[in-house]
């Protein structure tokens, strides 16, 4: 069975969608970021969903609970890549993904994991 | 006792001279002339034209059937002047009367050659006005045609006319809205931003609304919707020139912007979007 590979990247976690989201995979998304999150005590999660080029209101919501799940783990989760269309198609279905960061790319999200951290260690 | 349809077609070879004279004096006597739109001369060499188009047409084939191959040149002959006319600016009265008006000279030359014999007279009138009306309805739905295609045309460049979107510094984005916010102008205007901010990697971008003239509810949440786009992309939204007058009916209508920065002028907006990108972006990651 296919499988969204979760890379750790220091006390990041780094996941990339890179196949067509099903419901089936994003619950399966969902059970082992929270493991993952936990194993490794993670306090970040990077998300990017540059190679989704559709979305519907389930893959929106997931999002969304992924990211309230992992702040309940002390984990800030940053959501990078977004294309344009998906994001139209979001704000359409009335998901703007209110408690979810957001940045243009990985560069971007790795950047803004990396101040929050060291403004918490300040 | 003549096929029906005969007279005519021999009225059109025979008289065609008289038949144009005709015509034409009663084009220029029309309350519809357009003396200051189009010379007498011009007038008069459509008409020839016409007239010949025609003759060549009913000799050919069918006499009512206008949509036939043999009124092909017929056809394309009135689609040309009545776009010319659309655009010369022409009403659409004034356009179908060019065709309608030949029914006058047709009928007197009809009366002419059938006098006595009533029922010939009366199938030729009723053919002959069968194949002017259609001609004019023709040349009427022609002339609609061509203006719609203007007002379309028009409709297009006025959308890609009002959405520009524009660089104003590293990382900023300006996006200068004029005219009423509708749902498809929102969708036009959404993408344009969108796309900027992937080219560009704009981290701030500033919507400026000096120049839209009211906001309802329908404008504000077109607005928030753009705006919660673009923060889905990483780019966080200030929305700018806010009239006094705007300020308050976006008070009185009970809109939320409180989650949405907005400033008085586009000054502002940019002075707080400069201050925000220096002190987000260390300078190593500025390129």
């Amino acid at each position: 069975m296919e499988k969204i590979p979760i890379l750790k990247m220091g006390r990041f976690l780094l996941v990339t969608v890179q196949v067509d989201m099903h419901d089936q995979l994003a619950m399966q998304l969902q059970d082992d970021l929270t493991a993952k999150i936990v194993a490794s005590k993670a306090r970040g999660v990077l998300i990017d969903i540059s190679s989704l080029e559709v979305v519907d209101s389930f893959i929106g919501r997931m999002i969304s609970n992924i990211a309230a799940m992992a702040k309940v783990l002390d984990a800030e989760t940053v959501v990078v890549g977004i294309q344009p269309a998906v994001a139209i198609t979001l704000v359409e279905l009335g998901l703007s993904l209110e408690g979810v960061r957001t940045a243009l790319n990985v560069d971007r999200g790795m950047a803004l994991l990396q101040q929050r951290l060291a403004e918490e260690q300040r | 006792m003549p096929a029906p349809g005969q007279t005519l077609r021999k009225i059109l070879a025979q008289s065609q001279k008289e038949l144009l004279n005709e015509w034409v004096q009663a084009q220029l006597a029309a309350v519809t002339l357009r003396g200051d739109l189009m010379k007498e001369n011009e007038l008069r060499e459509q008409s020839r034209e016409f007239l010949v188009l025609i003759q060549g047409a009913t000799d050919a084939g069918s006499l009512t059937q206008i949509e036939g191959p043999h009124w092909t040149q017929a056809r394309d002959f009135l689609a040309r002047i009545s776009r010319s006319r659309a655009q010369q600016g022409f009403s659409p009265t004034e356009t179908a009367t060019f065709v309608f008006s030949l029914k006058q000279p047709l009928f007197t030359r009809l009366h002419a050659e059938l006098g006595q014999d009533a029922r010939g007279l009366a199938d030729e009138v009723w053919l002959t006005t069968e194949l002017v009306d259609r001609l004019g309805l023709f040349t009427a739905e022609t002339f609609v045609r061509s203006r719609e295609e203007v007002i379309q045309r028009q409709q297009r460049e006025m959308m890609e006319l009002s959405t520009p979107v524009v660089q104003l510094w590293d990382n900023i984005l300006a996006l200068p809205l004029i005219g009423t916010l509708d749902s498809e102008r929102t969708q036009v205007v959404m993408e344009s931003l969108l796309q900027k901010i992937v080219e560009t990697g704009a981290l701030i971008s500033i919507i400026d609304i000096t120049g839209v003239p009211t906001v309802d509810t329908l404008v504000a949440q077109h607005l928030l919707k753009t705006v919660a786009a673009a923060r889905l992309m990483g780019a966080d939204c200030i929305i700018s020139g806010i009239r006094p007058q705007i300020a308050q009916t976006i008070v009185h209508l009970g809109v939320n912007l409180s989650e949405v920065t907005t400033k008085a002028s586009l000054a502002d907006a940019f002075s707080v979007a400069l201050k925000r990108t220096q002190a987000k972006l260390p300078q190593q990651l500025s390129t």
